[in-house]
């Protein structure tokens, strides 16, 4: 098992417009980027449950050209709405990080 | 077959660049340089208030250098969503700065103003007609939330662009745009296709953002038939395909279907290839016309005014019990803030407990790491400002000085950063306009004024 936040080269969030967040995990092996897309554990599943949202309301993308997996769920408060927490959206991806991908990562 | 040499200088105008860089891209003899001055992404605050989002000073000087860079050169240059936003207040400032540094420099040019803020009546009118529709989830648009509305944008396209370019301007200032409107324009003015144009205009709307290392800075690119070519000005910097190819994830919610005003562009089918070790061609973007033109509306309405106090505690005893302990602070607050007149539903109170959830709030999944310090940001919403401020002095005060079990530091349960303690942050906007609006024609909602600086 690996974590994401030890194998992944860039685990992000940033706003898609005030009203949604958009959270990237991308890899710069290639290698690794296969045997996690394989896994099938980053998928729209994962995302509707750490964000919250019906699995109808997340987009997911697995972007091949950039080894990426992209997610885009809405916000429950638009940016800067009385209550928000994170007027950019830059730090939701912290759920990411501890998700397990069961592969061998000794590399 | 036509080429066009496009040279973005920075992020978000304001932000700076390094000056050689500059110089470095003008060698390469660019038919336009520009840079995006806006973003949806600070928050409704920018297009509420008017003000820009970054300060008169930094936009100087990063205009300055663009201004000399282009009346050396003899190439236009192109400011759009200025001052954060794009409204007509953002547009006049930016104008006045041009202003400013062309007296200063003894500069003179043809300057074109392209408005972006709509007309409420015109609005309201296609509203009604049923031509108007919500995105995100929003409610349909009535005449009722465009007349709440403080400011309302629409996002333009290329064509008031390329209009103002066909007129000869030499200095572009416009309103809320799509990002790689303007650069879109100047490729479908130099003969392209609509594919390419789109494609480099995402490259070149944050400078040098698809570059690495990541630092605002410029970057070159080159369109010719089927192909944008991307490669930063300072050699510090390259752009690798993967580099490249990760930018199209940025600020968008398919980074393979990209909607713009007039089609949506396609880039599932993008290669990307290096050229040097700092170069990357990218090509197999394609563009799908949209049946109808729409264009994208951005509007806010005042929400209130905001008040906030921050303080934080390195008590454990408080820190063990802090769930019961703020529950208590808001009741007390509600009492006496009664007692002078603010009833509880004429405010909104917030305590955001930073160290506990603050970030991720309800999302979050280590939701009971603990903590040996916590840090609260109290904010008060009401109607008026004067009366944000007395909740919020009120809530300070019982922060500061509530008993709870087990209490040793009796002189006071928080420490506070400033005096004044309470701060007045003003009007507080939120976004209530999120809508696409039919337009007879590209330019329709634009209006471009002239003058000679």
């Amino acid at each position: 098992m690996a974590r994401i936040g030890s194998i992944a080269q860039v685990c992000k969030s940033k706003n898609a417009g005030p009203f949604h967040f958009t959270i990237d995990v991308v890899f710069e092996d290639a290698a690794m980027f296969r045997d996690v897309k394989a896994t099938g554990v980053i998928n729209a599943e994962l995302f509707a449950k750490l964000y919250k949202v019906d699995l109808d309301q997340v987009q997911f993308t697995i972007y091949d050209a950039a080894m990426a997996f992209k997610a885009t769920v809405p916000r429950k408060i638009p940016a800067g709405d009385f209550g928000d927490t994170d007027v950019y959206g830059a730090q939701q991806h912290a759920p990411l990080l501890d998700i397990d991908i069961p592969i061998n990562a000794l590399a | 077959m036509a080429e066009v040499r496009l040279l973005s200088t920075t992020a978000i105008l304001g932000y700076g660049f390094p000056a050689e860089s500059l110089t470095r891209g003008m060698a390469r003899r660019p038919d336009l340089i520009g840079a995006d001055a806006g973003s949806v992404d600070p928050g409704p605050y920018y297009l509420g208030s008017g003000k820009g989002f970054t300060s008169p000073r930094a936009v100087k000087r990063d205009l300055q250098l663009m201004l000399r860079a282009a009346s050396d050169h003899g190439v236009p240059v192109v400011i759009s969503t200025a001052g954060g936003a794009g409204g007509q207040p953002h547009l006049e400032a930016t104008a006045a700065i041009a202003r400013e540094i062309a007296a200063e420099d003894k500069l003179g040019f043809k300057m074109a103003l392209i408005g972006s803020e709509q007309d409420k009546e015109l609005l309201a009118t296609r509203a009604e007609a049923g031509q108007t529709k919500p995105l995100a989830g929003l409610p349909p648009l009535t005449r009722r939330t465009i007349e709440a509305s403080t400011r309302i944008v629409g996002l333009m396209g290329p064509e008031p662009y390329r209009a103002a370019l066909d007129a000869g301007a030499q200095v572009i200032i416009a309103g809320r745009s799509t990002d790689p409107a303007p650069w879109a324009a100047a490729v479908l003015r130099g003969g392209l296709g609509h594919a390419e144009a789109w494609y480099a205009g995402k490259m070149l709307e944050c400078g040098a953002e698809p570059a690495l290392p990541k630092k605002e800075d410029c970057l070159f690119v080159t369109v010719g038939d089927g192909y944008v070519e991307c490669e930063p000005t300072n050699p510090i910097r390259r752009c690798t395909p993967l580099s490249v190819a990760n930018f199209a994830l940025h600020e968008n919610s398919s980074p393979i279907r990209h909607i713009e005003p007039g089609g949506i562009l396609d880039t599932s089918a993008c290669r990307f290839d290096a050229v040097s070790d700092r170069a990357v061609r990218i090509s197999g973007m394609r563009w799908e016309p949209a049946e109808r033109l729409t264009i994208k509306l951005e509007g806010v309405e005042l929400a209130g005014f905001r008040s906030i106090t921050i303080c934080a505690t390195r008590d454990p005893v408080l820190i063990a019990n802090i769930e019961p302990y703020l529950a208590k602070v808001r009741e007390v607050v509600a009492d006496k803030s009664a007692a002078f007149g603010i009833a509880p539903e004429a405010y909104r109170l917030i305590i955001r407990s930073y160290g506990l959830n603050g970030v991720m709030g309800d999302l979050e999944p280590l939701a009971n790491t603990p903590a040996h310090e916590l840090c609260f940001v109290v904010e008060a919403v009401c109607e008026t400002q004067e009366q944000a401020a007395a909740v919020i002095g009120m809530a300070r005060l019982t922060m500061l000085h509530s008993d709870f079990a087990g209490r040793l530091c009796k002189e006071g349960n928080m420490a506070i950063p400033f005096s004044p303690s309470d701060i007045d942050v003003g009007p507080m906007y939120r976004f209530n306009v999120f809508h696409t609006v039919e337009a007879m024609s590209p330019t329709e909602l634009f209006p471009i004024t002239y003058e000679t600086v």
